[in-house]
């Protein structure tokens, strides 16, 4: 195999580095220290793996580390005072059980709102179909989205 | 698990070309279906500095490079003017936004698959694709031929004075299509029609589909998909007429 020189910034931070053409940027990632990102299934499915490459979200799984050269990579880590606010109105509704797919919902939510600020229940379920959860049926996981979005709006009224 | 052994950001389309000649070389598009398989790749060959990626509106056509996303695509204001909403609606289904955002239309009609949405939704239209050896080729030609090896550089999407509508048929909202069907209304009230996932690859009818040739996979029987046809050709063709109705604008 032939190395490949990368340069990516991960969370604010260049990293360069030699790295194998088939790595993925999920490997790649977690050999950083980035262990919020997990990997949930072989097919491109789950959405656990969300990160976000120069600002949209991607799976991780699916992108070749040496595709993200000279780009951005943002994962929860990156992101821990937002991921924080909005994941205490998942954990009040007690949505999750194993709460393996957390990261990945978390991720793409926050996608969500940064595109839509207040999405409706339809966009919202669109937005996070590709996040699959086999716990839960998803319910308490769109409550807490709501609370969040209804504390937000009410957060903005009062400003 | 897909091998790589060797990574080439090509130069140019010339190199891309030459190295795709080779059996053990691929392209890669989005990837997504390549990962799949147990491949191992010699060279893999990226496009992606090419400017292979926008989606350029002129009063006659779209040109579309093969790197465009299915999310680009998908949110395309001009598209989404351009067939009232049903390329939005012929995507928004593929796996989860994540996924789209990385799958590229080039992969997807290059891949010519039978469950595809994207196919069906671009024969529905008046589309070519542009190969770089082979020219341009009307897509419901490409879509019959098998795979070489040559490149898949941009689609072209000619308008028309038409209306669209897309609808498929899944049994779960992210899953492969059992059934899907592109239809549109042109100018002198004929209508055209695109199934795909049959489970074979999407087929275009000029006019009503006729003895539309379906099969038998782990989604659907095969008369059940002809049943599932009859219903998607009614509801796209109300859908339709009620467009004509309104008499929106294109
Ligand atoms: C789990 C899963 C679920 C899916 N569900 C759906 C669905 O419901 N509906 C649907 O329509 N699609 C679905 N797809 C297909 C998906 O939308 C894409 O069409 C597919 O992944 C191919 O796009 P890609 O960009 O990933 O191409 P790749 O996987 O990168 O490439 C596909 C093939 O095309 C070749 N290729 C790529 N680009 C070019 C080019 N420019 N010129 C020449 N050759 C090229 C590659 O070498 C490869 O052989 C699904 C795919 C997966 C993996
Ligand atoms: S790990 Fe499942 S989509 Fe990436
Ligand atoms: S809580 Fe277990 S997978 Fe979602």
């Amino acid at each position: 195999m032939q190395k490949v020189n990368i340069i990516i910034e991960v969370n604010g931070k260049k990293i360069s580095e030699a790295i194998e053409p088939d790595m993925t940027l999920f490997d790649f990632v977690r050999a950083h220290g980035c262990y919020s990102v997990k990997c949930g299934c072989e097919t491109s499915n789950c959405g656990l793996c969300t990160v976000f490459l120069e600002d949209k979200p991607v799976l991780s799984c699916s992108v070749l580390a040496v595709r993200a050269d000279e780009k951005r990579v943002t994962t929860l880590e990156g992101l821990q005072e937002e991921a924080a606010e909005f994941g205490a109105f998942i954990a009040d509704q007690g949505a999750e059980q194993c709460g393996f797919c957390n990261p990945g919902l978390i991720m793409n939510a926050l996608a969500l709102f940064r595109e839509i600020e207040f999405p409706t229940e339809e966009e919202i379920k669109e937005y996070l179909s590709g996040n699959l959860c086999r716990c839960s049926g998803y319910e308490g996981q769109l409550r807490g989205i709501q609370d969040f979005l209804s504390w937000k709006k009410e957060k903005g009224v009062r400003a | 698990m897909v091998t790589i052994r060797e990574y080439k950001k090509s130069e140019s389309l010339e190199e891309a070309w030459e190295l795709n000649q080779k059996k053990s070389n691929r392209i890669l598009g989005g990837m997504l279906w390549l990962r799949q398989g147990n491949n191992v790749i010699q060279t893999a060959i990226d496009l992606s500095g090419l400017g292979l990626d926008t989606i350029e509106e002129t009063d006659k056509e779209f040109r579309i490079g093969c790197m465009v996303s299915l999310r680009e695509l998908e949110q395309h204001a001009g598209l989404t003017k351009y067939t009232g909403g049903a390329m939005r609606e012929a995507l928004r289904h593929i796996v989860g936004v994540q996924f789209r955002n990385l799958a590229t239309v080039g992969g997807s009609i290059f891949g010519r698959f039978g469950f595809s949405d994207v196919l069906t939704m671009f024969l529905t239209m008046d589309s070519y694709v542009e190969l770089y050896k082979g020219g341009i080729v009307s897509l419901e030609e490409f879509a019959k031929s098998k795979p070489d090896n040559d490149i898949l550089v941009r689609l072209i999407v000619k308008k028309e004075q038409v209306h669209f509508a897309y609808q498929s048929v899944r049994n779960t909202q992210t899953d492969f299509p059992v059934l899907t069907c592109g239809a549109a209304k042109l100018a002198d009230g004929s209508y055209r029609f695109a199934i795909g996932a049959r489970p074979g690859r999407a087929v275009l009818f000029h006019g009503i589909p006729e003895n539309l040739v379906t099969g038998t996979n782990l989604r659907g029987s095969a008369e059940y998909r002809k049943h599932l046809a009859d219903v998607l050709v009614k509801r796209t063709t109300k859908l339709l007429d009620e467009a004509n109705m309104t008499g929106e604008e294109r």
